[in-house]
Order: C-alpha cells, then sequence, then structure tokens
C-alpha cells in the first residue's frame, strides 16, 4: 500500500531531469541525437535500453556536461545544466563507460579527490563505507594501475559515490563484468535507490533493464521510441518462439491442434509455437502432451528469444 | 567560490610533481649548473662587466627566466593535456568547477611548481657566482607574474594540443629561440642594428629586462613597460582560457 501511494507520489512530482529537443551533430556531420524529450523521475531507476551506437553514452554524456548538445535543454533538480551548471553538476555522479581512471594516485586518494572536486568537505567515514560497499577497502592504499579492469571500474563508481549524487548515472555498468561485481553493484544501487536517490543507466541488455529497472526508455539511431513501465514493455518483449523439428512431414496443422496458435513452415517439417515467457503458464507443456497424443514426434527442440534488434524493428514498426 | 574543488586540482597537480621530484628538480638545476659553469665561470671570466655588473651575475636573470618559461609551460601543458589524453577529463568537466577554479587549481600549481625551481636556481647561483637583488619585492612580483602567465600559456597548449608531438614542438620551436634571443645572455644594446630594433617584437626581452632590473637596477627597456607587457600577455592567456574552457574548444566533443 505504501509503495504503490509511493508510486503515484513520485508520478505527480516534478521530474528530477528533463530533457528537451536535445539533438547533437557531431563534427563530423553525424546525427547522434534527433530531438530526445525524456523526463526522469525523481527516485526510480530507469534503464536507457538500445543497441551499440543509439546514442545512449552521447545524451548521458550531455547531460552530465562532457560534451555540448547542438540544441536542446536539459534541467537537472531544477537547474539548467548550462545556465546553473554548478546546482546541476554537484547533484549529478556519473559512471563512464570507458575505463578512464589515474594511473598512480591511490584509491583513496582519487575518491576523496573527486569528493573535494564537487565541492564537498572531507569526509572519511563515508568514503571509508563507499568503498567497502564496493570491497575496495583492502585495496585502498593500492596505486589504481595495479589493479584489474574489474577493481577499476568499481574505483570508478566509488569515485561517483564519493561526492554523494542524488543523480546517478551510470553507463553500461556491466559491460565486461563479472558476476560477483554485478551482484555487489545491484546491492549498492538498491541501497542507494532506499535512500532516494534517482538512478539512470544504459544498458544493451534486456535482461539488465528488466532486473533492476522501474522504466526503461528505448532509444533506437538517436530517438527514444518509447518510454514505459518495465512491467508492460516486458509483456511486449517477453514473446518467445518455440521451434519443433518433426520426424515426419505435415501437410498441415492437425486438426486437434487447431486451438493453439500454431503455424507450419512451407517444407512441413517445422512446427513454430508463440508464447509468452513471462505468462504464468507458457502452454509449452499442454501442447507437447497433445502432440504425444496425436502420435506426432519431434527430433528437436528449440526456443528462441527475439533479438533486442528485432524487438526494436517490432517497436518501430508498430510505431509506424 | 568553489574552494574544495581548487584544492583539489591544485594538490592533485602538486603530489603528480612529488611523485617524480628528483626528476622534476634535478634537470633544471643540473642545467642552469651548467650554465654557469661554461657561460658564468669559463667564458664570463673573459668577458668585461655590462652596464657595470660581473657577467656571471648578468646572465642569472635571464637564466632563470629561461627555466622558469620552460617549466612553466610543459608543466601546465602536461596537466591539463595528460587528463585529455587519458580521458579522466570527463570528471573534471562534470565537476561544479568553473573555468576561474579550473585555472586557478591547474595554473596556480604550475605557477607553484615555478616559484619553487626559481628559488632553487637562485640557490644554485650562489655557488657559482655572487650577486644581490636590489629590488626584491620586485623580483617576486616579476617572477610570480612570469611563472603565471607562461603557465597559463601552456596551459592553453595543453588545451589546444591533440597530439603528444603538438605539446612538445610549441616549447621547443617558439620558447627556447624566443629566450635565447631575448636578451639572456647579452645586452640588447650589444646587438647591431637592426636586429635591436627587431628584438622589441620579442615579448621575452620585456620579461628578462624587467627581471634584471629588480635585481641590479639596470635595464634594456623601461621597466613600466616591462610590467604593461606581461599584464597585457598574462590578460590575453586568461581571456583565451577563459573562452577555451567555456566553449570546450578541444575539450568536449
Ligand atoms: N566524437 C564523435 N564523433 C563522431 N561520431 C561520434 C562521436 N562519438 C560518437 N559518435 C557516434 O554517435 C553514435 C552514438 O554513439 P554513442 O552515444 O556512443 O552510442 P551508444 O552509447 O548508444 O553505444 C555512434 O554512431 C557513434 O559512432
Ligand atoms: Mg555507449
Amino acid at each position: 500500500m505504501a509503495a504503490v501511494m509511493e508510486a503515484r507520489a513520485c508520478a505527480t512530482a516534478e521530474p528530477i531531469v528533463s530533457v528537451r529537443g536535445l539533438t547533437k551533430t557531431y563534427a563530423n556531420g553525424f546525427s547522434a541525437l534527433k530531438g530526445i524529450d525524456l523526463d526522469i523521475r525523481r527516485g526510480e531507476i530507469f534503464a536507457l535500453l538500445g543497441p551499440n551506437g543509439a546514442g545512449k553514452t552521447t545524451l548521458i554524456s550531455i547531460i552530465c556536461g562532457i560534451v555540448n548538445a547542438s540544441s536542446g535543454s536539459v534541467v537537472a533538480d531544477g537547474f539548467d545544466n548550462v545556465r546553473e551548471f554548478r546546482g546541476a553538476r554537484a547533484r549529478i555522479g556519473l559512471v563512464p563507460q570507458e575505463l578512464h581512471t589515474d594511473a598512480f594516485e591511490t584509491v583513496w586518494a582519487t575518491c576523496n579527490f573527486s569528493r573535494g572536486l564537487f565541492g564537498f568537505k572531507p569526509n572519511p567515514a563515508h568514503v571509508e563505507q563507499v568503498l567497502k560497499d564496493l570491497s575496495l577497502w583492502d585495496k585502498r592504499n593500492d596505486k589504481i594501475m595495479t589493479l584489474s579492469g574489474g577493481m577499476k571500474r568499481r574505483v570508478l563508481i566509488a569515485k561517483a559515490l564519493a561526492h554523494e549524487p542524488s543523480i546517478l548515472f551510470l553507463d553500461e555498468p556491466t559491460a565486461g563484468v563479472d558476476v560477483e561485481l554485478r551482484h555487489d553493484m545491484w546491492n549498492v544501487v538498491r541501497r542507494l535507490r532506499e535512500r532516494g536517490v534517482t538512478i539512470i543507466l544504459t544498458t544493451h541488455y534486456i535482461e539488465e533493464a528488466e532486473e533492476m529497472a522501474d522504466r526503461v526508455g528505448v532509444i533506437l539511431k538517436g530517438e527514444i521510441i518509447l518510454v514505459e513501465d518495465k512491467a508492460t514493455l516486458m509483456q511486449k518483449l517477453g514473446k518467445r518462439e518455440l521451434n519443433l523439428h518433426l520426424c515426419e512431414r505435415l501437410e498441415s496443422v492437425p486438426e486437434m491442434l487447431a486451438d493453439l496458435k500454431l503455424e507450419l513452415d512451407a517444407a512441413g517439417t517445422l512446427l513454430i509455437y508463440r508464447f509468452d515467457a513471462l505468462s504464468e503458464s507458457t502452454g509449452i507443456s499442454e501442447l507437447l502432451n497433445r502432440l504425444a497424443a496425436q502420435g506426432i514426434g519431434f527430433r528437436d527442440l528449440r526456443t528462441s528469444e527475439s533479438t533486442l534488434e528485432e524487438i526494436f524493428v517490432s517497436l518501430v514498426r508498430e510505431r509506424a | 567560490m568553489n574552494w574544495l574543488a581548487i584544492a583539489a586540482i591544485y594538490k592533485f597537480e602538486m603530489s603528480r610533481w612529488f611523485r617524480t621530484i628528483g626528476q622534476s628538480v634535478a634537470s633544471p638545476v643540473l642545467s642552469t649548473s651548467l650554465y654557469f659553469i661554461v657561460f658564468g665561470a669559463a667564458i664570463g671570466a673573459r668577458m668585461g662587466a655590462i652596464d657595470g655588473v660581473a657577467y656571471g651575475a648578468f646572465i642569472i636573470p635571464g637564466l632563470m627566466m629561461l627555466s622558469i618559461l620552460n617549466e612553466s609551460i610543459g608543466n601546465a601543458s602536461f596537466g591539463i593535456y595528460f587528463p585529455k589524453w587519458s580521458g579522466t577529463i570527463f570528471e573534471i568537466l562534470s565537476a561544479p568547477v568553473s573555468w576561474g577554479e579550473m585555472l586557478l587549481g591547474y595554473v596556480g600549481a604550475a605557477t607553484t611548481k615555478s616559484m619553487l625551481l626559481g628559488a632553487l636556481i637562485l640557490v644554485t647561483a650562489r655557488v657559482f657566482v655572487p650577486y644581490e637583488i636590489a629590488h626584491p619585492f620586485w623580483m617576486l612580483c616579476f617572477l610570480l607574474l612570469t611563472a603565471a602567465s607562461f603557465s597559463l600559456f601552456g596551459f592553453l597548449i595543453g588545451i589546444w594540443a591533440d597530439s603528444w608531438e603538438k605539446l612538445q614542438t610549441i616549447p621547443m620551436l617558439v620558447i627556447t629561440p624566443l629566450t635565447f634571443l631575448g636578451g639572456a645572455f647579452y645586452s640588447i644594446d650589444m646587438l647591431p642594428s637592426p636586429w635591436r630594433e627587431l628584438t622589441f617584437f620579442n615579448p621575452v626581452v620585456y620579461l628578462i629586462s624587467g627581471f634584471r632590473w629588480s635585481f641590479y637596477g639596470v635595464s634594456d627597456v623601461q621597466i613600466e613597460i616591462s610590467l604593461a607587457a606581461i599584464l597585457g600577455f598574462l590578460t590575453a592567456c586568461i581571456l583565451t582560457a577563459r573562452w577555451m574552457i567555456l566553449s570546450g574548444y578541444r575539450l568536449k566533443r
């Protein structure tokens, strides 16, 4: 009940990040963003989902002040990110996609540097907690260059958290990351959210969006093609296919199976069943039982997920 | 004013320098010592006094300027070029730091290093030649203004450079000739016409002349002109840096 009310409160509140008419044309003439409008709600976890090259990093970089927009505006927590950059940026933390870290600094020094840079007074207890949460405490006196890639990613997260952002951007946080770090990271993210931090992450894995996000925005070729609550979107995205390679050719789908949504390929040896992986019952066992009863044998059985590309294509079609 | 950010950048830059303190200090001290041995002791012994100042002492201000110019430019250009090259600049760009604060942090640190180096050279010079400083206050002013304006200039080069080659060519191709022809080793009066007149287009002449005046009370150029030239250069650099940072020139895509 409380959760529902909270969700309502979120939905009606002012967005914490508001992007309007944002475009970006790079120096080489490439148009990476084509008029983005996006509102992020206070306290939510928002996943920006899109294939490589869609413009996720460009969008995040503009919001954070690393890339100049060609046109449009960004307001973060009431501050325009150009005219009132101080107010906007003091609230934003960024964990970039690439492992851009200093080499010779220690973990401890680099976190305190970040804190100072964002105008926060030293607070060793806070930095200590952040390092402990990310299993970096033992490494605090190590130079960053001696750390593995996964550890460097942790350091980047620690640097962002060292300055207590109320809006946190994670750009492809789990790309090339081991299971352990994924696990630690999601724990940290959940805890941040409980404290009211708004989190925006980009990913090209549907599973990741599914696992973490409250809402998902899909970006494709520089355009946001839809923004939905996760549950709604996952239903759209949850369509799967079951392919049955038959032992013997069929002329047509048997009468007895006509009520199931089945399709037979042209050769008559492949039976295709479409189902919703997220629904309570997929109907697969029912189908298999009835095939057995009919004496229809199959050599092989496979389920295929729609790839992200296919889903994007279908979403675009749906929209058109 | 985000003083904590200025302090963070300043500390970062200083600790970078102290990490390689041996290298940072040894090479300029060694090269100035060599200059003193060769020009001051060996050649200077056969040279007459210039404007009533013994040759060994005469070259001290010029040599200090030479080192300070090189170190200021080298240090400050590397300080901003390196994070640009490695990508860590993203954090500076995303932080609530204004152009002025960025300058104070980076250029302030480079200026400090140059001032420390200047002091070190002054001490080293003492080993080779006796000298006195006529106007210590103005000596400090000139030192500070030169270190600051050329650190700023180096900062601009660091932003402008998009390759390691470019980062190194400017100091080599522009600054070294200008300092050598700037009157470090001779008085401008010693040059024949038209070289003497041409020299007045070299900004370094004003620096060295003013600096030498603060030591020995004699100068090639009027001291007010020297001061105005440095202040003008400083202002031009500040305005350029402001424009570069605000527009994101070669910092933001
Ligand atoms: N500096 C740049 N100059 C020109 N094109 C760029 C630049 N940076 C990115 N792009 C292009 O913009 C598009 C979007 O890139 P990006 O925002 O990194 O996508 P994503 O993060 O979704 O993978 C890509 O096609 C990429 O090639
Ligand atoms: Mg990206």
